[in-house]
């Protein structure tokens, strides 16, 4: 019994600290609707910072709380600094388009801290005064510890008195249910973006300085904490703080507890729990139906069939795919084979991001079941690859209609998230059931048959399953079915009200996107001779967004530059430089600043801009 | 008289202890037109969202041509002959206006599937037609997205169209236009209600459309009807001057 | 402005590592021999920064010694990201593009076997220099892959030798949720249950790696109340596995017997907060006053003004094995390559180390001694080196495990 009292304290420590983290990010969210990658970077140079401080400063209770909470009010002052030169640029650019953006700053920051601090890990002093434990019940338990469990609930208590007591909190309030309403209301909306990211990077700076007596101080800290900060604030219901501490407290409980019952659960456990939750409370536990996202009202441009300057490049480019790698090395054949399978699954994300109006943040999923899918077969039933290819798209349309039924009745960030908590469940099967899978060993040789074993019978191969594949939804974006899916996106009223089955639709449309990033993963996994959890883990499915909001998502060759530009560029950046990851970010955040409608947008533009010329 | 296309009997809803509507009954003949009257808050929109399925009533029947379709989904009223436009208009604004025509056709010919023929290709003929007789034909290449509210209303009368409908339910058709397009707008919806036997029923703020449009008129109050009739009853009405009256608006009655 | 507060030569040390490290200063020249390496620099930089500085100061030492044979041998490194599949992609850039002679490196045990694989399908030579996993010699072993690290099997058989002389019975174990955590469990389970009948393990945790939730993993164990546990988690789990684990009074009256704790890379951060007396492999770098081992340190500290890592033994081994191979094999193609690798007998930091034949795996041992703390750092104290031709299962179980060409 002592036991597990002491492991529900336990869990309160943790749920106090998860709390910190997710409920800057909720009010970051709440207001701007920016789902800042950034807010781990930001948690993680808290630490750091307060590591510095701290080990600086004379040593003592002024010296360690003056370093903690410098450490926060520098990282505050950071966000600040981001939000003011990044993304109040871009606040008019689609929906999730300030993700790339966080994204990139992300980057930054990770190589940022390897040059400032060093590779290796940190260990900052205890905090004074709280570095022994007490007696629990005839126990020990750590002081600190106490410590954090009365922080969390202090904070929220702060933090709803700013909210319910200050001008500044009412004004917050409302541009969380309402931002034109803030807007209208001739609220300098700069100023109060501004401070709400102040606010909220200051509290995950605040997260990450009050680690510092518990764990060493790391470089990936960022990585490790934001997924669990973004699945509590979605399980509490975005915007919602006080649905943020309770989703950090049902966490961080079910944590301590779950292990004693499965001890591998902690893989999962935070991912199943919000797809328990967002299967049955689609707005999470206390959030409330988001109006539609798309503050600036504007709509999304009409799809017109594509210029012929475009159709010329399209077919000088596809006649270029064809006729030059012969003459290339293999190694250039093997990238232009990654090309071609990452455009077909950046397009394949794009449809139902762009046309469907679904954004997902764990589209992985269904490259990796298509991947696993060609793999075990492999393995188990020695078959041959035009079998795997075959089961590939297969497996991974049945995980896509499973998966799908549950994701596409939810929406917005909730959908999003939901996709991803099920990738994270598939990828945690994958990684854990050994016997099936081989765990994180993977599944290896999973090599082409021998017709097709040469680099370059297999491009050709790879080529023209993706760019066919590829041509196929593009080809279904113009007829029926595409036009269904932009229908229910640009107005579910109307399109129920002539007879349209809005969940049918969009539930079709994910499962054939599923289907055709299953195609890409199949020949993915042939290309490498092998299979790993990294197919389908949230780095890919990160990759298959960048790409597709780098090259734009209200253009149908945006996924195709988007990838093109995006697997071109870590390839080189890579081969060229350590900082790659510092490069990369940086080129991001510009492309982000100067192309807000992505690569293929910002072409169009340009491109309708001289068209109109001669009529102006 | 002919059978009547709608038939409401005793309708009833309320929010959370509000009784928006209550006991509404009525019925609408093929080729006429209702008005739906009331002032802000009398339960028209209420009563017109339970009509095509958007909202569940709490009580009572909606029977479209003898068939109950009370509580169905709107997408199975429409597909049983339902057409309707809203106070705020919905269209498909990544959408030209020939487009957002030409779905409501292809929804109706369920072709909505189809993965390969290119949608530009598919019913434009009649789309077109159905934009000609509203006077649209110019504008059917430009995007919904940028269209004047006046157009988009009438976008939305196409499209409520397209399914050959028996009932045509109009919420505040001509709400946000100019006078004079309103009345032409109204003239239109009548004109092709006759010809083709359509069933109209609309709100609406601006009495001279409805008294100059209306074959009948229902008044509502606090989720009541309390007078129905041809225009020139409905107006002599006390309990309608008198509503009207209260709500500052009886300078459109007078 | 971050900078600030930050020593300059650190900031510069920095630098100066990533910037003498780049690729290109490898670059062509006929009369070389190129190295291809691949590792999870980006990913694991505490391990792997230490362990390249180390190869190129290898490299350096071989060069200037004349090279193989009068040619000069280079190296190009290469960023994996922690990608198996990224790795594969890399080993086709550097065996088509740079040219590359041979593959080495990988950290993590997926890339290892993801380029151990590709280079069966390629017939390419792999060194391997650090993934642990054991099917990487064993069941999915095969004739051109060698590993030079003691594998997760060897380095828990050293673990229980030590462990079964004590009196404890009741154990717990603890171990990052992935394949090296599972093997070291398992393969200490095994071991241990067989030197000792009478042992019972009565807990296991299994956090996942890097985001160990450590109060409510210690509680745990505590609640099982073990005599003794067998620890498996490192880096910044590690630390706060034993903050929590101290403050709790988890290892009181407890014995602890400990993977790779010993190694500086995870015993450093933990400074004056080091567990003492718990039972581990490591790397006493400090105390090891062999010739070999004297000098490989002090021309360490010439070089990179830093003592060595574990990672730059591993790192500067790997140079030093890939060179003698060069020298018996005598020309710069594969199959003469692999087999002079097999059985090569060389010199280490760590002294005489052999690839076996039988299974490609290397006999560089590890040290096993006692976590002390001494002027308010971790080190290890009574420790010796256990070679590693003494912790393999017996010739004709490996020929069992290891598929036979």
């Amino acid at each position: 019994m002592e036991n597990l009292i002491l492991q529900a304290l336990s869990g309160l420590a943790s749920a106090s600290s998860l709390f910190l983290v997710a409920s800057g990010l909720t009010v970051i969210f709440g207001v701007s609707r920016i789902v800042n990658f950034a807010h781990g970077s930001f948690y993680m140079l808290g630490a750091y910072l307060a590591w510095t401080f701290v080990t600086n400063l004379p040593r003592g209770h002024l010296g360690f709380w003056g370093g903690v909470l410098g450490a926060a009010l520098a990282v505050g002052v950071i966000g600040m600094a981001v939000e003011m030169l990044l993304l109040r640029r871009i606040y008019r650019a689609p929906e999730l388009f300030q993700l790339l953006a966080t994204f990139g700053v992300v980057l930054i920051v990770q190589d940022l801290a390897l040059l400032i601090w060093g590779p290796q890990d940190l260990l900052g002093p205890r905090a004074p005064g709280l570095r022994g434990s007490t007696e629990v019940l005839g126990l020990r338990f750590p002081l600190y510890e106490l410590f954090l469990i009365g922080v969390g609930p202090v904070v929220l208590g702060l933090l709803w008195l700013l909210f319910y007591r200050t001008r500044w909190g009412t004004l917050v309030r409302a541009a969380t249910q309402d931002r034109e309403m803030v807007g209208a209301l001739g609220v300098n909306q700069r100023m109060l973006f501004t401070s709400v990211f102040f606010l909220g990077s200051l509290l995950a700076g605040l997260g990450g300085a009050l680690q510092l007596p518990r764990e060493s101080v790391n470089l990936h800290m960022d990585l490790s904490i934001i997924a669990e900060a973004f699945v509590v604030v979605v399980v509490g219901g975005l915007g919602s703080l006080s649905g943020a501490a309770l989703a950090a407290l049902l966490i961080g409980e079910l944590h301590a507890f779950g292990i004693l019952i499965f001890p591998k659960i902690t893989l999962v456990l935070v991912f199943l729990v919000m797809a328990v939750v967002l299967v049955i409370r689609p707005h999470g536990l206390l959030g409330r139906p988001q109006e539609a996202a798309r503050g600036t009202g504007m709509a999304e441009p009409v799809i017109r069939a594509a210029p012929p300057a475009l159709k010329w490049l399209g077919l000088a480019a596809l006649i270029a795919a064809i006729l030059l790698p012969p003459f290339a090395g293999d190694y250039a054949l093997t990238v232009l084979t990654d090309m071609a399978v990452f455009i077909l699954f950046a397009a394949s994300l794009h449809f139902i991001m762009g046309p469907g109006g679904m954004a997902s943040f764990g589209h992985a999923a269904y490259f990796g079941l298509g991947a696993y899918g060609a793999a075990l077969a492999v393995k188990w039933l020695a078959a041959p690859m035009g079998l795997g290819l075959a089961l590939a798209p297969l497996a991974a349309g049945l995980g896509g209609l499973v998966f799908g039924w549950f994701c596409v009745r939810l929406s917005g960030v909730y959908s999003a998230m939901l996709t991803l908590a099920f990738a994270q469940i598939t990828w945690s099967i994958a990684f854990q059931w050994v016997e099936l899978t081989g765990g994180d060993n993977g599944i290896l040789g999973v090599w082409p048959a021998p017709w097709a074993a040469g680099k370059l019978t297999y491009y050709y191969l790879t080529l023209a399953l993706c760019l066919g594949a590829t041509l196929i939804l593009r080809r279904i974006i113009h007829a029926p079915f595409g036009y269904a899916l932009r229908a229910q996106r640009d107005s579910p009223l109307r399109a129920e009200a002539i007879g349209m089955d809005g969940f049918r639709i969009r539930w079709a449309g994910f499962a054939l996107a599923a289907c055709m990033a299953g195609i890409a993963g199949g020949l993915f996994a042939y290309a490498k001779g092998s299979v790993f959890p990294t197919y389908l883990d949230i780095p890919r499915s990160v990759d298959a967004l960048l790409m597709v909001l780098l090259g734009g998502v209200q253009t149908l060759s945006g996924p195709i530059a988007g990838a093109i530009a995006f697997t071109g560029l870590q390839e080189q950046l890579s081969r060229m430089t350590d900082l790659w990851r510092l490069v990369l970010g940086i080129v991001i955040v510009l492309l982000v600043l100067f192309f807000p409608q992505g690569l293929a947008g910002a072409a169009r533009s340009a491109w309708e801009a001289r068209d109109a010329r001669p009529n102006a | 008289m002919p059978a009547p296309t709608l038939e409401v009997e005793n309708l009833q809803k309320s929010f959370g202890g509000v009784r928006a509507v209550q006991g509404v009954s009525f019925a609408l003949a093929p080729g006429e037109m209702l008005a739906l009257i009331g002032p802000n808050g009398a339960g028209k929109s209420t009563c017109f969202n339970m009509l095509n399925g958007q909202l569940r009533p709490d009580a009572g029947r909606v029977r479209l041509q003898g068939r109950d379709i009370t509580g169905l989904k709107p997408r199975r009223v429409w597909r049983l002959g339902v057409g309707r436009t809203f106070q705020i208009t919905a269209t498909f604004g990544s959408m030209t206006v020939l487009e957002n025509v030409q779905m409501a056709l292809l929804s109706h010919h369920r072709r909505l599937g189809g993965l390969w023929r290119p949608v530009a290709r598919l019913d434009a003929a009649e789309a077109m037609a159905l934009l000609d007789r509203l006077g649209m034909a110019d504008q059917a290449g430009r995007p919904c997205g940028i269209l004047a509210y006046g157009d988009l209303k009438r976008v939305e009368l196409a499209v409520a169209l397209a399914n050959d409908p028996k009932l045509l339910l109009m919420d505040e058709p001509t709400a946000g236009m100019a006078p004079q397009e309103r009345v032409a707008l109204m003239a239109l919806a009548a004109g092709i209600a006759r010809e083709r036997g359509i069933a109209v029923l609309f709100t609406e703020h601006d009495m001279d459309v409805v008294f100059a449009h209306a074959d009948r008129i229902l008044v509502l109050d606090r989720g009541r009807l309390i007078a129905s009739g041809p225009p020139a009853e409905v107006r002599a009405d006390p309990r309608v001057r008198e509503v009207y009256l209260g709500s500052g608006l009886a300078h459109g009655i007078g | 402005m971050t900078g600030l507060m930050i020593g300059r030569r650190q900031l510069m040390a920095g630098v100066g590592t990533l910037a003498l490290a780049a690729p290109w200063i490898a670059r062509a020249q006929s009369n070389v021999i190129r190295i291809g390496e691949i590792n999870s620099y980006t990913a694991q930089p505490a391990f792997l920064l230490p362990y390249r500085n180390a190869w190129i100061l290898a490299q350096e030492q071989v060069n200037a010694a004349g090279g193989i044979d009068g040619r000069k041998i280079e190296t190009i490194f290469r960023d994996d990201g922690g990608r198996p599949e990224d790795a594969v992609r890399i080993a086709g850039e550097l065996l088509n593009a740079e040219k590359v002679a041979l593959l080495a490196g990988g950290f993590l045990s997926n890339v290892g076997l993801a380029l151990a694989d590709f280079a069966r399908q390629n017939k390419r030579l792999y060194v391997a220099s650090e993934p642990l996993t054991d099917t990487l010699v064993w069941s999915h072993g095969n004739r051109y892959t060698f590993r030079l690290r003691a594998s997760t099997y060897m380095q828990s058989a050293m673990l229980v030798e030590e462990a079964a002389k004590l009196p404890a019975r009741r154990w717990a174990t603890v171990a990052p949720n992935y394949e090296y955590g599972q093997s070291a469990v398992r393969s200490f389970k095994e071991l241990l249950k067989k030197a000792r009948p009478d042992v019972e393990f009565v807990a296991e945790q299994f956090p996942a790696l890097g985001r160990i939730d450590a109060g409510a993993t210690v509680q745990a164990l505590a609640a099982a109340n073990p005599e003794a546990i067998f620890n498996v988690t490192f880096a910044a789990d590690l630390t706060n596995f034993v903050r929590q684990g101290s403050t709790r009074g988890l290892f009181e009256r407890r014995k602890v017997v400990s993977l790779l704790t010993g190694e500086p890379e995870y015993l450093e951060p933990l400074g004056d907060e080091a567990p003492e007396g718990w039972i581990v492999t490591g790397y006493p770098w400090d105390q090891i006053n062999t010739p070999e081992h004297t000098a490989f340190r002090e021309a360490y500290r010439q070089r990179w003004n830093a003592h060595p890592y574990l990672g730059s033994v591993v790192g500067y081994s790997t140079v030093q094995a890939i060179a003698a191979m060069l020298k018996k094999a005598g020309k710069v193609e594969t199959e003469a390559m692999v087999d002079a690798m097999s059985g090569l007998q060389f010199q280490s930091p760590f002294g005489q180390v052999e690839f076996r034949a039988i299974d490609h795996q290397s006999t560089m041992g590890a040290y096993v001694g006692r976590t002390v703390l001494k002027d308010g750092k971790g080190t290890m104290a009574d420790w010796r080196y256990a070679d590693g031709r003494n912790y393999m299962p017996p010739d004709d179980v490996v020929r069992q495990l290891r598929p036979q060409a």
